[in-house]
């Protein structure tokens, strides 16, 4: 018999549910187990880790057996890439940027400018019109508003 | 009687001072402001805005989260009438005979029938509430940890089985959420979990990050790489905005049993709105003398789902707020800001706290009241709102979500976690799986670590424990059928069919 991944979704779902449960287990190993009637810190976790394996094996044996849906947007071309990376990517520089002590106005720049770029057509003008406005909005309401004690730019430390 | 009344004098006297009204206000206008926009629905709002209530003393706190709760439901409403995009599940419904109305020019009235709709449910909700919370939170006092544990166990299964998508991801869903619950220092061994090494992880991974990566970001992305819909937004003058009085009287039924219906769905654990809404419209499509208007701009069709939808959403307090066990993962959210501010939630808040409890409850009311006061002269501005093109809206959300997180504790590792999370999130939704049983799980994670913990305890390491005390015992039986039911093909593929005529 032959074996055929019919429903990839399901497949890679399963295999994802396996990785998470089985890093579950792994970080568990240095917690103490304990037993059923104590406890200890590590019980609960390696159980769930476990239990989550074993939903993904069901899961992910299930996509051999069982027809999927025809069109389940998985292929290279269906997925949203660029707002996906961009957003993500950028979201985590502003992350950076703010603990680094860059300055909030700089780095709400940096922020606003970074998601506009996930869009499909970029309208530069307009994106730097917008990341000025949202900006100073943002620095009146939390800055003078809330009186948030955020430095403002890298110099005015 | 005479305690029920003291009750809510007190409530309304916490509610009504200048402060917590103009919390409440807050809470509803924003709310309505954020769920208005398409595509961001009850959920993704408040985890947006929940930075915002940190910083206040507890009461307000919750009383301005629940306004952003029922404000961005009704925000969604107003979003379905009067562009035909749903933004979230339960306008689904409101759609079908509002966007008609809408067209017919009778938006006016579809959306304060929506108003009175949601108000009437709201009378209804916060009197059960006032009814059936004492009673429940005197049986859950005596609640030992094995009923807890099988009653936490019953709602996570229940909130897997009705969500959309397949069951076992569900499922698989709610123990990555109580693993993601485990991060940060076990409370009995005083032992970092999960945290690699992360001073901030020491706390826990908090809820707003993990809801406003998975719930927020996720949707952007998913927005952005969608087809670009262009939505049909409504032209000219919005006239006309009271309903005739005909219309108040044909509605009077449908809302009656609207309440009921959201009402009885409501305290059950994973029935949302959409669910209400779309039994009661079901049943006014039924009892109809002339069905064949429904789906064109049947007013009844917009007042009893509304109603229905509100409904439910009062009454899905009850739990949280009487056991401590949120049912959706809106309450989660809830529960998670009540403990935030240090309130532990379960029976003993009615008792302890019950400023908070009776206040939040007569909020509720007046937030309601505020929604329909403010649904006309606001319209306006929700049209404009709704005319910005996408392409502006999401860096000023995504702003909003960067500033909020980062403002929580100062830290740059909660940005970047919720980045994580947004990225994470996306992959499990081209996966097929859906976020609300994780984030109920999540929260749920430290309690029934505990609870169990202290069951075994208990019964000397013997898990039997939880099938031989009666109550637990009931709680798992029901569990049990649940699962069964739901995997019986015949239920599976209806379950299917509903879901997905909902959308």
């Amino acid at each position: 018999m032959q074996l055929k991944i019919k429903n990839p979704q399901d497949f890679w779902c399963g295999i994802l549910f396996i990785v998470f449960g089985g890093l579950a287990i792994y970080l568990s190993r240095d917690y103490e187990m304990g037993s059923a009637l104590r406890m200890g810190p590590g019980y609960f976790p390696t159980w769930l880790g476990g239990i989550l394996m074993g939903f993904g094996v069901i899961i992910g044996s299930l996509a051999f057996r069982i027809e999927g849906e025809e069109n389940q947007g998985l292929g290279l071309g269906e997925w949203a890439w660029r707002p996906w990376l961009v957003l993500t990517a950028t979201l985590s520089l502003f992350a950076v940027l703010m603990e680094v002590e860059f300055g909030f106005v700089p780095s709400l720049i940096v922020l606003i400018i970074g998601c506009a770029l996930a869009h499909k057509d970029v309208h530069w003008r307009e994106t730097i019109l917008l990341s000025l406005c949202v900006t100073a909005g943002a620095v009146a309401i939390f800055s003078y508003g809330l009186g948030m004690p955020y430095l403002l730019f890298w110099w005015s430390k | 009687m005479e305690q029920l009344l003291q009750n809510l004098l007190l409530g309304f006297s916490v509610a009504l001072t200048l402060q917590n009204l103009a919390y409440c206000f807050f809470g509803v206008f924003l709310g309505t402001m954020i769920g208005v926009l398409p595509g961001i629905g009850p959920l993704a709002t408040m985890a947006m805005l929940l930075p915002l209530t940190y910083t206040l003393p507890p009461v307000s706190a919750l009383i301005m989260l629940a306004g952003i709760y029922y404000g961005s439901d009704y925000g969604g409403s107003t979003t379905a009438i009067l562009v035909n995009l749903p933004g979230e599940g339960s306008s689904v419904v409101t759609l079908l005979d509002g966007h008609p109305m809408a067209q017919q020019g009778r938006a006016g009235p579809a959306l304060a029938m929506a108003a009175i709709g949601s108000f009437f449910a709201g009378c209804v909700g916060t009197l059960i509430i006032a009814l059936v919370g004492p009673p429940l939170a005197n049986i859950a006092l005596k609640f030992g940890s094995p009923e807890y544990f099988s009653l936490m166990v019953m709602a996570l299964v229940c909130a897997s089985v009705v969500g959309t998508g397949s069951l076992l991801k569900s499922l698989a869903m709610v123990v990555a959420g109580l693993l993601i619950g485990i991060v940060g220092t076990d409370v009995t061994s005083g032992k970092s979990r999960f945290t690699f090494g992360v001073p901030e992880l020491s706390d826990g991974v908090g809820i707003a990050v993990v809801a406003m990566g998975f719930f927020g970001l996720t949707e952007i992305v998913k927005n952005l790489g969608s087809k670009q819909i262009t939505p049909t937004i409504l032209q000219g003058k919005i006239k006309g905005l009271m309903p005739r009085w005909e219309d108040l009287k044909i509605c009077f039924g449908p809302m009656l049993r609207g309440s009921s219906i959201g009402a009885i769905f409501g305290p059950l654990p994973g029935l949302g709105g959409t669910i209400s809404a779309f039994t009661s419209y079901m049943a006014e499509k039924k009892l109809a003398k002339d069905p064949s208007r429904f789906g064109k701009g049947a007013i009844e069709g917009v007042a009893g789902p509304e109603t229905a939808n509100n409904a439910c959403a009062q009454t899905t307090f009850v739990p949280m707020l009487t056991l401590g066990i949120p049912g959706s993962a809106s309450m989660a959210l809830m529960l998670g800001a009540m403990m935030i501010h240090g309130i532990t939630p379960g029976p003993q808040v009615m008792t302890a706290r019950p400023d908070l409890f009776w206040g939040l409850i007569a909020s509720m009311w007046i937030g309601n009241l505020m929604l329909l006061m403010l649904n006309l002269p606001l319209i306006g501005i929700w049209v404009r709102l709704l005319q910005v093109p996408y392409r502006l809206l999401f860096p000023i959300i995504m702003t909003m979500m960067g500033i909020g997180i980062y403002s929580l504790n100062s830290s740059g590792t909660d940005v970047l976690l919720m980045a994580f999370f947004g990225f994470i999130g996306y992959i499990l939704v081209k996966l097929g799986c859906s976020f609300p049983p994780l984030i109920l799980a999540m929260v749920l994670g430290p309690l029934m670590e505990e609870n169990l913990r202290r069951s075994m305890l208990l019964s000397d390491g013997d898990p039997t424990v939880f099938f031989t005390r009666p109550l637990s015992a009931g709680f798992m039986l029901a569990t049990g059928i649940l699962l069964l039911l739901f995997t019986r093909p015949a239920l599976r593929k209806k379950r299917k069919e509903v879901l997905t005529e909902e959308g």
